[in-house]
């Protein structure tokens, strides 16, 4: 009898991972086949993709790739993105960890006003200010500049940065700043020499979750850049769409273009990234 | 050590002071010319009619703010911004939620769900948009279907589930809607995953041991401890589905006269298309109101669940 009962049990269980295993799979597979679709469908030619649909393509065709990166503009766009993805998390990381250093280690008047504000900007949702911001930079002539998107862009990851950063230094043990004070060393050498270093985690964090934010970015970047010589890919690529006649294998090898870079980046720092947005899930 | 600060010399004390403040400068101006100014003019463009361009301004008090009370196309935007929120939150947490509670026990491959299923998120909106544009295409050539969705239901033996899926303005809205969905569940299941497993398995064994079974332990232990986390995801995910805009242009862009207007393409659109600056920003604060009146509805209730 009570044989039976295990066996009985060790079934029903068995059924259950394998339903299980079987839902979890059907989804992983959702998430997969787009992306499987998107890089099939730039590998064929402009007459065989509207005719040919089995799932992998006799012939692999790279031309699309070697057209939109040249007469499809997207050599330019790849630079500029990297460009403006580079030079935006290197602005956060050096404007946000002074701020964030002087928060948590220096004293001043006025302190806790200036971190409440930044507090408060990332609490209050102000979904149409790409008007005004678009109004300022118009009158200060930097609109269609690279200058210009890049320090809009600084300062959209500026406050959480601040934040994460900030909570970091508080829990840092300020045993060695001391003894590097004691050695006569300077605030800002402190803060160069010992806080950045020991900091070294949290700014990983802010790098991959800044870097993924501006690569994807659309809205600032189709306000601010209108010469397709300072466009980002993601800009780039609804010119693409908005032409008469789409050329889908064509886009097709824009999206992977586009796509790939940020899939890498997460394939090799996946552990990273779901770490830090598990560990802020919990905070928040 | 600050008593002895105190006595010291009030000079080099002062210019220590400046030295500290010259540490947040950079930020707060930054912060200052692309926050605050921004949110000031805001406020001060939404009383004026300007066409953007013009130099002078015209003073009309409240009336862009009459005029959006009556304005059907804004209103009616926002009621499509409600119904990819309403989806996202029944189909996207719980498909979410089901997939953290089917890898929070110990089977094998969990590691590599949790990569895959976080795919959808890292990708851009355009790219996503643009990805399932190409799917649900419509168009035919030499009698075929192009687009593989309408393709495999007619290789399957169901034409009659052929469809115009982005062209026709009932199935549009829902395409967005579901779309936006599957670039948003990995972000649930993760958080929600990092719920799951902050639960003491004691809990459960000590559930078990008094004799309750599967459903009983998940409504009794797994969904009073998760709902922390389950309001952190709701109000995220209501924030986050109202202000959709890019997959609305990804995917439909300017094809559907008004069907798939959102909030934010609305605003866009008096920006861009009409030149109403003034009534742009009106809104924008509008908008961003009824947000924080949802978020705050929201954190209300979080506190009574708490004290119940």
């Amino acid at each position: 009898m009570s044989i039976l009962n295990i066996s009985g049990y060790r079934v029903k269980s068995m059924a259950k991972s394998t339903l299980t295993h079987a839902f979890l799979i059907l989804v992983a597979l959702t998430c997969l086949f787009p992306l499987f679709w998107m890089i099939r469908s730039s590998l064929m030619s402009n007459e065989t993709i509207f005719v040919n649909k089995s799932l992998f393509p006799s012939e692999f065709n790279f031309h699309n790739y070697f057209v939109a990166w040249t007469e499809g503009n997207f050599g330019v766009y790849c630079l500029n993105s990297l460009l403006y993805t580079a030079s935006v998390v290197f602005g956060i990381i050096l404007v946000s960890s002074l701020a964030a250093y002087a928060f948590s280690r220096l004293e001043f008047p006025g302190k806790n006003f200036f971190f409440f504000m930044f507090l408060a900007a990332m609490m209050i949702p102000l979904p149409g200010s790409f008007v005004p911001l678009y109004v300022l930079m118009n009158k200060i002539g930097l609109v269609n500049t690279r200058i210009g998107y890049i320090l809009c862009m600084i300062n959209v990851g500026l406050s959480l940065s601040i934040f994460l950063l900030k909570t970091f230094f508080d829990k840092m043990p300020p045993d060695l700043e001391d003894a590097a004070r004691i050695d006569g060393c300077t605030k800002l050498g402190i803060w160069r020499h010992v806080a950045l270093p020991l900091a070294r985690p949290a700014i990983a964090v802010i790098v991959i979750f800044n870097s993924l934010n501006v690569w994807n970015e659309y809205i600032l970047a189709t306000l601010l850049l209108n010469d397709k010589g300072l466009m980002p890919l993601q800009r780039g690529l609804m010119v693409f769409q908005g032409s008469h006649s789409v050329d889908y294998p064509l886009l097709m090898a824009g999206l992977t273009i586009a796509a790939a870079p940020i899939l890498l980046v997460y394939l090799v720092m996946q552990k990273h990234i779901i770490k830090g947005l598990s560990s802020g899930a919990i905070v928040g | 050590m600050s008593y002895l600060r105190l006595k010291a010399f009030s000079l080099p004390r002062t210019l220590g002071i400046l030295e500290n403040y010259l540490f947040i400068l950079p930020a707060v101006a930054i912060f200052s010319i692309f926050y605050v100014y921004p949110f000031y003019e805001i406020f001060n463009l939404s009383l004026h009619d300007w066409n953007g361009i013009s130099l002078t301004r015209q003073f009309i008090g409240l009336g862009n703010f009459k005029e959006l009370a009556q304005d059907k196309i804004w209103w009616s935007s926002i009621w499509h911004a409600g119904y990819i929120t309403f989806i996202a939150l029944t189909f996207q947490n719980a498909l979410a939620f089901a997939l953290a509670l089917a890898c929070d026990q110990d089977i094998r491959m969990r590691k590599f769900y949790r990569i895959v299923f976080y795919i959808p998120p890292v990708l851009s909106e355009v790219v996503v948009g643009l990805i399932w544009q190409w799917i649900l295409y419509s168009g035919m050539q030499d009698g075929q279907h192009i687009g593989l969705l309408n393709y495999f239901l007619n290789w399957v033996g169901m034409p009659h589930l052929v469809h115009n899926w982005l062209s026709d303005p009932k199935t549009a809205l829902t395409c967005v809607a579901i779309v936006h969905s599957w670039k948003g569940f990995g972000w649930g299941f993760i958080i929600l995953l990092a719920g799951l497993q902050t639960i003491d398995r004691q809990l459960y064994e000590a559930a078990r041991v008094d004799g309750a079974n599967s459903w009983t332990m998940f409504r009794h232990v797994t969904i009073p401890m998760m709902i922390p986390v389950l309001l952190v995801v709701v109000i995220l995910t209501i924030l986050g589905s109202m202000q959709v805009f890019v997959l609305v242009l990804s995917m439909v862009g300017q094809g559907l006269v008004y069907h798939t207007e959102v909030p934010v393409t609305r605003i866009l659109a008096s920006m861009t298309g009409t030149n109403q600056f003034g009534y742009a920003c009106a809104q924008g604060i509008v908008f961003g109101l009824l947000l924080m009146v949802i978020s705050f509805i929201q954190i209300k209730i979080s506190k009574n669940t708490k004290q119940a």
